[in-house]
């Protein structure tokens, strides 16, 4: 069994964001430890993408406190860019660039240094055994390499933890485990992970998961506890339960 | 309605730097009968958006024929134009323009009006309506959706293209959408819609499985299932991690994966039953194993037709 440290990499409580009289977040509160997977879930229009912005430093909070990787969301939303790294299906790597080339420019963006890029290039190519495709432009791998080296980027500056924001949407069902095998061992390796995905299968995979409905956290738990407290035989049953009771259509 | 026969079309993308498209490989056929919900089901860059063009006329094929409603893709493209409805994958309607003038002007480009046909729409365009004077590109996901399909409907077409309507969309919405296929199928609309969820493959009467622009299967979803050739096992552990390793370490497992809870297994080999399958994982240190034989669900028959394995 993975063992999760007691060491916490983002805390947040009562987070709370307004957009003039509209409560996108709702006062939420939670707690993420090293080493973590914690799936962020909610519907279209829950929150989910504005509380994240918050949480990588992008948004500044009306109300509440937050830290992430130790640094404070309000004050030092610049040391919390730095800790973090953030893929998304829709953005992760410059196509045009080679695959070194992506990764000697993410490495110095987040301030490594040649000699270090050099060698956490080399190990990289060799853990994933990229060797051929290593002078190769992105745009030309197949979509399994692109993902598997998108998620090796946003971790090769070694950040606490990574942001994934539906990182597996419209991958083939190989690829998408694959994927999900990869994050294993970066949080074997001590890394936490808080992402986002619309496939409820996926949600399995978290060691927690919380659901937000209308800007609040309604449910919060290990998806055992929660196809428990709702009497549910998977995730779909359980967010298909609590999404329903949204009020938010309008949003 | 829809009659595909050995449609290819390859080309070179500059988005991937390589060649993409349809049926490279002796062109791909389907036939689509009136009021039958047809779903494409695959992965991004299989050649779905491909074949929707070709069948909205937007692109002209290398090889093969197709008709829509009995009209040829290529000689008779007006009169396809006229009689199908499109919502294409990226949203498409004018951003700047509020839904009720999008709306409008969908109907006056096909010389029809809203009250001329509103009945079609009625169930799904009385869920915007009250922001009807919000401009399109103020709209959440869910609104957008409902209104491209509003918009594809509003000339009353009897074919209806809709490439990827579910993608990005939560599994609440995604069913809410489905239920709206339903009832424009009672209206005996024909419906080819596409999509890379394969749990929405049970809500089409049948599917084609798509991968590398190629078909890996047509049939109904029940009939696919059936034919599924391997054993096919769920197994469970107090150890998940270790138990996918432990699981490809033995040679009579063909494969295995996580899905959801419970990683599945395929054997093809006689040699190895559950009682065996469990014995060599208990031995292995794993507690409280579960094994049972399940039926497989489209994802199953999607991976173990596919040829990616990397």
């Amino acid at each position: 069994m993975k063992v999760t440290s007691m060491e916490t990499v983002i805390k947040v409580e009562n987070l709370t964001k307004r957009f003039g009289s509209f409560t996108a977040v709702d006062n939420i509160s939670f707690e993420v430890k090293k080493g973590e997977i914690f799936g962020f879930l909610g519907a279209n229009g829950a929150g989910k993408t504005t509380a994240m912005r918050m949480l990588c430093g992008l948004s500044i909070p009306s109300e509440g406190k937050g830290t992430v990787a130790g640094y404070d969301i309000y004050t030092q939303p610049e040391l919390v860019k730095r800790s973090i790294g953030y893929m998304s299906q829709k953005f992760s790597m410059y196509e045009d660039l080679k695959v070194w080339e992506n990764l000697e420019l993410f490495g110095g963006i987040y301030g490594m240094n040649d000699e270090i890029i050099k060698i956490k290039t080399d190990e990289l190519m060799a853990s994933l055994n990229f060797e051929e495709e290593r002078d190769k432009l992105v745009k030309s791998l197949p979509l399994g390499f692109k993902q598997k080296l998108a998620f090796s980027v946003s971790i090769f500056h070694t950040p606490k933890v990574v942001f994934l924001d539906e990182p597996t949407g419209g991958v083939d069902p190989i690829t998408r485990r694959r994927f999900w095998e990869m994050i294993y061992d970066a949080t074997a390796r001590g890394i936490t992970v808080f992402v986002t995905t619309h496939y409820m299968d996926e949600a399995e995979y978290c060691d927690r998961v919380s659901i937000m409905v209308d800007g609040r956290i309604e449910a919060l738990d290990s998806p055992k506890n929660l196809k428990a407290t709702y009497k549910a035989k998977n995730m779909d049953e359980v967010f298909q339960q609590l999404a329903r009771k949204s009020k938010r259509k309008a949003d | 309605m829809i009659e595909v026969k050995n449609i290819s079309k390859n080309y070179f993308s500059e988005k991937s730097g390589k060649f993409a498209g349809i049926g490279s490989d002796g062109g791909v056929s389907l036939s689509v009968p009136k009021g039958e919900i047809f779903g494409i089901i695959g992965p991004d860059g299989a050649g779905k958006t491909t074949l929707f063009r070709i069948l909205t006329t937007l692109i002209l094929a290398d090889s093969g024929t197709a008709t829509v409603n009995g009209f040829d893709v290529v000689k008779d493209y007006k009169k396809i134009r006229e009689c199908v409805g499109y919502m294409p994958g990226r949203f498409s309607l004018y951003q700047d323009l509020t839904v009720e003038e999008n709306l409008e002007f969908f109907a006056t480009v096909f010389n029809t009006t809203i009250e001329e046909n509103y009945e079609l729409i009625k169930d799904i365009y009385i869920q915007i309506e009250p922001f009807k004077k919000r401009r399109a590109g103020k709209l959440s996901g869910g609104m957008k959706q409902k209104l491209a399909l509003s918009c594809a409907l509003i000339h009353k077409p009897t074919v209806l293209f809709l490439d990827e309507p579910t993608t990005g969309v939560d599994p609440v919405s995604r069913k809410e959408f489905w239920g709206m296929l339903k009832k424009l199928k009672q209206q005996g609309i024909t419906i080819l819609v596409s999509t890379p969820y394969m749990d929405e493959a049970s809500l089409c009467d049948r599917i084609a499985l798509i991968q590398n622009g190629q078909f890996l299967k047509i049939d109904t979803p029940d009939n696919i299932v059936n034919q599924f050739e391997d054993k096919l096992w769920a197994a469970k552990s107090n150890n998940m991690h270790k138990l996918l390793d432990d699981l490809r370490k033995n040679k009579l497992v063909k494969s295995a994966f996580a899905f959801g809870d419970s990683v599945h297994v395929t054997v093809s080999s006689e040699q190895l039953s559950v009682i065996i399958l469990t014995d060599y994982l208990t031995g292995l240190g794993h507690k409280n194993v579960e094994i049972h034989t399940i039926e497989p669900t489209i994802e199953d028959c999607f991976m173990g037709l596919s040829n990616n394995q990397i």
